[in-house]
């Protein structure tokens, strides 16, 4: 009997996460509720801050969702076998991941219940109208992925299917990216790097996500992760990060270059006050720095150590998205470049917003939902990775 | 005449009879929620051309003339739709002040129809940017991508609408240039209620309408004319 009882917690403590998640996720779908019979007044936004905390959840869970598929990429596309055995909890992360972030983008929507119209009246210049083409593809590509992977019959077939994920996410990324990059008139977006930009941040926070999975995964079963493999994936998360870093420094720097720009950087960098704050706290400190350190310096890079690396990275991109996204609209949009405006309307004046309850607890459901969607999926099929031993 | 025969026909008179009673009010119906057959054609381009010198300083009468004529609540919180706006402006180099109506520049390449994911931003063939209301999901990707500010979102549940002016809570809208009004020969009510005539409402493309004369005869500016979006709304004294 003694031999059980461990189980049996396990097991318990299994159906209370599972619970748990599934509460965060009922609460969401409430918040939307809430927002649906009461209108958007109960969020935060406005006619200034028209996309808010649920958008920053989205698209964070969206890019996350691309770039997690890079441990599969890396293993079918360039035949590494020690990614290879982490392809299929790749691939689940992906979808898990993908369906939390557009449940939350469509709950936000002002009519959700008419969703079905972006289906039936499509606009062929909308990079929103592609996107929708782009995210459903993403779920098939992936899911075929996934069989030819599961499947032994489908087994030759995985390499094609992944190179098919492969240029698909890229496509994926680039049309998030560029969703910011098609506004002519806002400066915080309105330029070509955001798409390679997302592209490189989403092998950074896809990889923090992955690692925190995979070292949940070890330590319930009892397994230690192979040394090794540790070793190469810490180090290529850390390199990710750094890219990222590269690309948001590359983006402020040609900025401030132009004169029309360095207002727009000032507030974001020096005097706009949560947004600086969040960006040279949350995302360089503490998104980068921090993890950096517990990356590369020597006395850490342990399990421990990279998990806490990971949860930094995912707490930074939360932190760079809040200033993109909010800051960049906070930022009053210049209508009479060489004019002080001032109306009734916000007309230069900084845009204010406080993320209410609701949208907050919308966005977290979304998280929930992927947190779901991984964990039945888990128990349910063989997504576990299995070491082949010795990898070269 | 046998009595049955009669009655045959007494009652097909009564029957006939009662549905043209019953179908009337139903076509009558049908011809006026359906009005004008003819198209809108793009042989009219409607415009506005705004003299900022003669907008005086504190005057609403443009902005409270849309409110009324559209539903709108007038109020001016941050959630509130403003399809019309008094801006005020100064030069910071020069220090010289002005004021003037700021709304939908109706655009011919609006950014706000590129980026709809389901058309429901919309050009008609004469130049008036609208929302179909029916259409629109509430994204407000249009929202981000307008760059004069010109469009608010319902954020409220809206009551007592006015019969020509569909609104929608969850939906987004802006200055439809009162397009009920201009489909019945009128003037948009901002136009005809300013009491300088500052406001000027007519064809662009039709040579001899009085503004297209003034637009060739005095000098007027398109705002943010760098995007290149050809906006239907011109400044004078900018």
């Amino acid at each position: 009997m003694s031999n059980h009882s461990p189980l049996q917690f396990k097991n318990r403590l299994y159906y209370a996460l599972v619970a748990a998640g599934g509460l965060i996720v009922l609460i969401g779908l409430y918040a939307a509720h809430m927002m649906e019979q009461h209108g958007h007044i109960i969020t935060g936004m406005n006619n200034q801050i028209v996309w808010g905390a649920p958008h920053v959840f989205a698209i964070f869970l969206i890019i996350a969702a691309s770039g997690v598929l890079n441990v599969s990429s890396i293993g079918s596309v360039f035949n590494k076998p020690a990614y290879k055995a982490r392809a299929p909890l790749a691939g689940l992360l992906s979808i898990a991941m993908l369906a939390g972030g557009l449940t939350v983008l469509m709950l936000d929507l002002g009519r959700p219940e008419r969703i079905i119209v972006a289906a039936t009246n499509y606009n062929i210049t909308s990079v929103f109208a592609w996107n929708i083409l782009l995210y459903s593809g993403m779920f098939a590509a992936v899911v075929v992925y996934l069989w030819t992977m599961m499947e032994q019959r489908m087994k030759t077939w995985s390499k094609p299917a992944g190179f098919l994920v492969f240029i698909w996410r890229f496509i994926l990324t680039t049309g998030t990216g560029v969703i910011f990059s098609f506004l002519v008139a806002r400066q915080a977006f309105g330029t070509a790097i955001l798409p390679p930009m997302f592209i490189v941040i989403s092998f950074a926070w896809g990889m923090a996500v992955f690692h925190i999975v995979q070292s949940s995964i070890y330590t319930w079963n009892n397994k230690n992760l192979d040394e090794y493999v540790q070793k190469r994936m810490r180090n290529l998360m850390g390199l990710f990060v750094i890219a990222a870093l590269y690309f948001v420094a590359t983006y402020h720097l040609t900025n401030i270059y132009f004169a029309k720009q360095t207002e727009f950087e000032r507030f974001i960098l020096v005097s706009g006050g949560v947004y600086p704050l969040l960006f040279w706290a949350g995302y360089v400190l503490v998104g980068n720095l921090l993890p950096l350190l517990l990356i590369f310096h020597p006395s850490f890079g342990k399990t421990g150590s990279v998990i806490v690396a990971s949860m930094l990275i995912i707490l930074g991109g939360f932190s760079l998205l809040y200033v993109l996204i909010i800051g960049g609209q906070a930022f009053p949009l210049s209508i009479f470049p060489g004019f002080e405006t001032s109306s009734s309307f916000g007309d230069g004046a900084i845009g204010l917003y406080q993320p209410s309850i609701p949208e907050i607890m919308l966005g977290l459901g979304g998280v929930g939902i992927s947190f779901l969607i991984t964990a039945i999926g888990i128990r349910v099929l063989d997504f576990v990775p299995r070491e082949i031993p010795k990898s070269p | 005449m046998s009595d049955i025969n009669v009655q045959r026909r007494q009652f097909l008179k009564t029957s006939v009879g009662a549905a043209a009673v019953a179908i009337a009010p139903g076509i009558l119906l049908f011809d006026m929620a359906h009005g004008k057959t003819e198209a809108v054609t793009s042989k009219v381009r409607w415009g506005m051309l705004i003299d900022t010198a003669n907008c005086a300083d504190g005057c609403n009468d443009c902005v409270n003339a849309c409110n009324k004529e559209n539903g709108l609540s007038g109020g001016l919180s941050q959630t509130d739709s403003q399809w019309i706006r008094k801006v005020d402006l100064k030069d910071m180099r020069t220090g010289r002040e002005l004021s003037l109506p700021m709304m939908c520049q109706h655009c011919e390449n609006p950014p706000c129809v590129d980026v709809c994911p389901t058309g429901a931003s919309f050009g008609r063939a004469d130049g008036i940017v609208l929302v179909d209301k029916h259409l629109c999901i509430g994204c407000r990707y249009c929202m981000m991508a307008c760059p004069y500010k010109a469009r608010s979102f319902v954020h409220e549940p809206l009551h007592d609408q006015k019969a020509d002016v569909p609104r929608g809570k969850g939906t987004v809208e802006s200055c439809t240039m009162c397009v009920h009004r201009v489909d019945k020969g009128q003037q948009p009510a901002c136009a005809e209620a300013c009491p300088n005539k500052s406001i000027l409402f007519g064809n662009l493309n039709d040579p001899d309408s009085e503004i297209s004369k003034k637009i060739r005869t005095i000098a007027s500016v398109q705002i943010r004319a760098d995007l290149g979006l050809n906006t239907g709304i011109r400044y004078q004294g900018l």
